[in-house]
């Protein structure tokens, strides 16, 4: 049996850490998937050295999706936003433990990591291949 | 026996028709499939009569005039026959082969659409639609300035008459609605529908895609001018849909695509078209899969539409008691005696997706998301619901398999 729904993942879709909204804030930024619907919106507050001083995720998905908003959320606090512009696919597997994931699910994993780009490029709108292994 | 009487289908005699039912999902666990209304399981028949044709027969059709050209030829046209028998239809060049339902309809939009709508004329669909019968007419739409007018959905997953009774006073041209909502699983009263549209002077197109494998459909009974339906819905390949429509109104319809086939002449600057239905055959068709879609038709038509009618009724109508017993849990749509074989529901902190993906690891396969049907869940203020379908196949143990894997669903999430 697979162990997708490990404890990692609903631990931290149960009991999200940074779950919120941070008003004001340096850099927002929202996106949904369109399959699901899912929708995650990332907040972050910046120094003037560019480190992330505090960051929060909202809105609402899959178990997938928030348990990795919450994830990446956390390691993004005390980065420089340059430091995030470096996240990859993998680093977001790695947190959430899993080895491979089947091409929906990553779509789901992917999305926070895809709204954070899209915010810290000061991007218009997010894209898939901000999020493409290169 | 007379007909009319739906026994019993032999359900596990059934089930041995259909290979894929054997599969383990992973080791030990055996596939319980409940995503018919996405795409039906295949027969060993269908799987069959394809094969044969690629070993024994395959050659393009029409014009040619060696042995396997009029073997090939012959076999695509007796399934289009097979068709239209099993549609009920009076002619066999009222079955137009398209690549689905939805090709089916852009059909319409794209030919009769536009041949005869004018700024300002009125169509009338309904809230339950899938996008294959809303975003072609969203399209023509904006292209000569039509109005949009739907018929609203009730609470409890049903079509408001009194709307649209009122909205038959806009004189619509066309009234075009699903028989069977993918989601809800309401099955619509189309007859009703269609003989008001007509005594208003509009035309009426059923989306057929769910109506026309689970429900015995006769399209002179109903007095329809289209009806659009895909094969792989109903036993039949993907890659193979039909478009029935009233022999006179497709003599005034101009061709859809243009190319070979289509034509009677070609000359430099201009064609004539070739009669129905190669009218609206531009190309080299999908041969193998008319061919297969005309063994799916048989082989239902052998069970009979009646009892496959029944035996969906019957596994509802448990589903929906099963169902009922888990804590949390909401169906969308109405009650068993008024839906087909479709159970959409929402499980309250639960999302769609994981409720899926956890189902999957008892090997049951069902659909999350908004099944192309966006407007409807917007509706009903969900994002996306989880599906579990019904067909011919399927059986009360595995709706019990579903309401155990469900209940593990919420001891992990809930
Ligand atoms: C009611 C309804 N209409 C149309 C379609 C479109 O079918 P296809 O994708 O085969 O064209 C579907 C398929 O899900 C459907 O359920």
């Amino acid at each position: 049996m697979d162990d997708l729904y490990r404890e990692i993942i609903i631990d931290h879709y149960k009991n999200p850490g940074y779950r919120g909204i941070l008003d004001p804030h340096d850099i927002s930024f929202e996106d949904e998937n369109p399959l699901c619907g899912d929708l995650i919106r990332i907040d972050l507050r910046v120094n003037e050295q560019g480190v992330i001083t505090e960051a929060a995720f909202s809105g609402h998905g899959c178990a997938i999706s928030q348990a990795s908003a919450d994830l990446l959320i956390e390691s993004l606090i005390g980065k420089t936003i340059e430091d995030a512009k470096k996240i990859t696919k993998q680093d977001i597997l790695d947190m959430l433990g899993l080895d491979t994931l089947g091409p929906v699910r990553l779509k789901c994993a992917l999305l926070p990591l895809k709204v954070l780009k899209a915010g810290v490029y000061g991007l218009g709108e997010a894209s898939d291949k901000l999020v493409e292994e290169e | 026996m007379p007909q009319s009487l739906p026994v019993e289908l032999d359900v596990a005699k059934i089930r041995a028709d259909f290979p894929i039912l054997e599969r383990e999902v992973r080791p030990g666990i055996r596939l319980v499939y409940l995503d018919s209304t996405a795409t039906s399981q295949k027969p060993a028949v269908v799987i069959k009569v394809m094969d044969e044709f690629y070993r024994k027969m395959n050659a393009n059709i029409h014009r040619g005039v060696h042995t396997l050209a009029e073997e090939a030829t012959a076999a695509y046209e007796e399934a289009r026959q097979r068709i239209a028998n099993f549609i009920g239809a009076k002619h066999a060049r009222e079955i137009i082969f398209t690549r689905n339902a939805t090709e089916a309809i852009n059909l319409v939009a794209y030919s009769w659409g536009r041949k005869f709508l004018q700024p300002g004329d009125v169509i009338i669909l309904t809230e339950m639609e899938h996008h294959s019968n809303l975003v072609p007419w969203q399209i023509l739409a904006e292209e000569r300035n039509l109005r949009l007018e739907f018929i609203p959905v009730t609470a409890d997953g049903l079509l408001d008459m009194g709307t649209f009774n009122e909205l038959l006073g806009l004189q619509p041209k066309l009234v075009a609605f699903t028989a069977m909502s993918n989601v809800l699983g309401t099955i619509n009263p189309a007859k009703e529908i269609i003989q008001l549209a007509h005594q208003a002077g509009a035309l009426t197109l059923v989306d057929g895609a769910q109506s026309v494998p689970h429900l015995p459909v006769n399209v002179q009974e109903l007095d329809v001018d289209f009806l659009a339906f895909s094969g792989h819905k109903m036993c039949g390949p993907t890659g193979i849909g039909v478009l029935y429509g009233r022999e006179t109104l497709l003599h005034t319809m101009p061709p859809f695509l243009g190319g070979g086939d289509m034509i009677r002449k070609v000359y430099l600057r201009s064609f004539a078209p070739n009669e129905l239905p190669h009218k609206f055959e531009a190309g080299t068709p999908a041969i193998a899969e008319a061919i297969g879609l005309g063994a799916a038709v048989g082989y239902l038509e052998n069970i009979g539409m009646d009892k496959i009618k029944a035996h969906e009724h019957e596994l509802i109508t448990y589903a929906l008691e099963c169902l009922s017993e888990i804590p949390g849990l909401t169906v969308l749509g109405p009650p068993a005696d008024k839906k087909g074989g479709v159970a959409s529901f929402s499980i309250s902190g639960i999302h769609p997706h994981d409720v899926a993906q956890i189902l999957d690891r008892y090997g049951i396969a069902v659909r999350a998301g908004h099944h192309c049907a966006m407007p409807l869940h917007d509706k009903f203020n969900l994002p996306a619901t989880t599906r579990a379908s019904f067909y011919l196949y399927n059986t009360k143990e595995e709706i019990d398999q579903l309401q155990m894997a469900l209940g593990q669903v919420i001891k992990l999430l809930g």
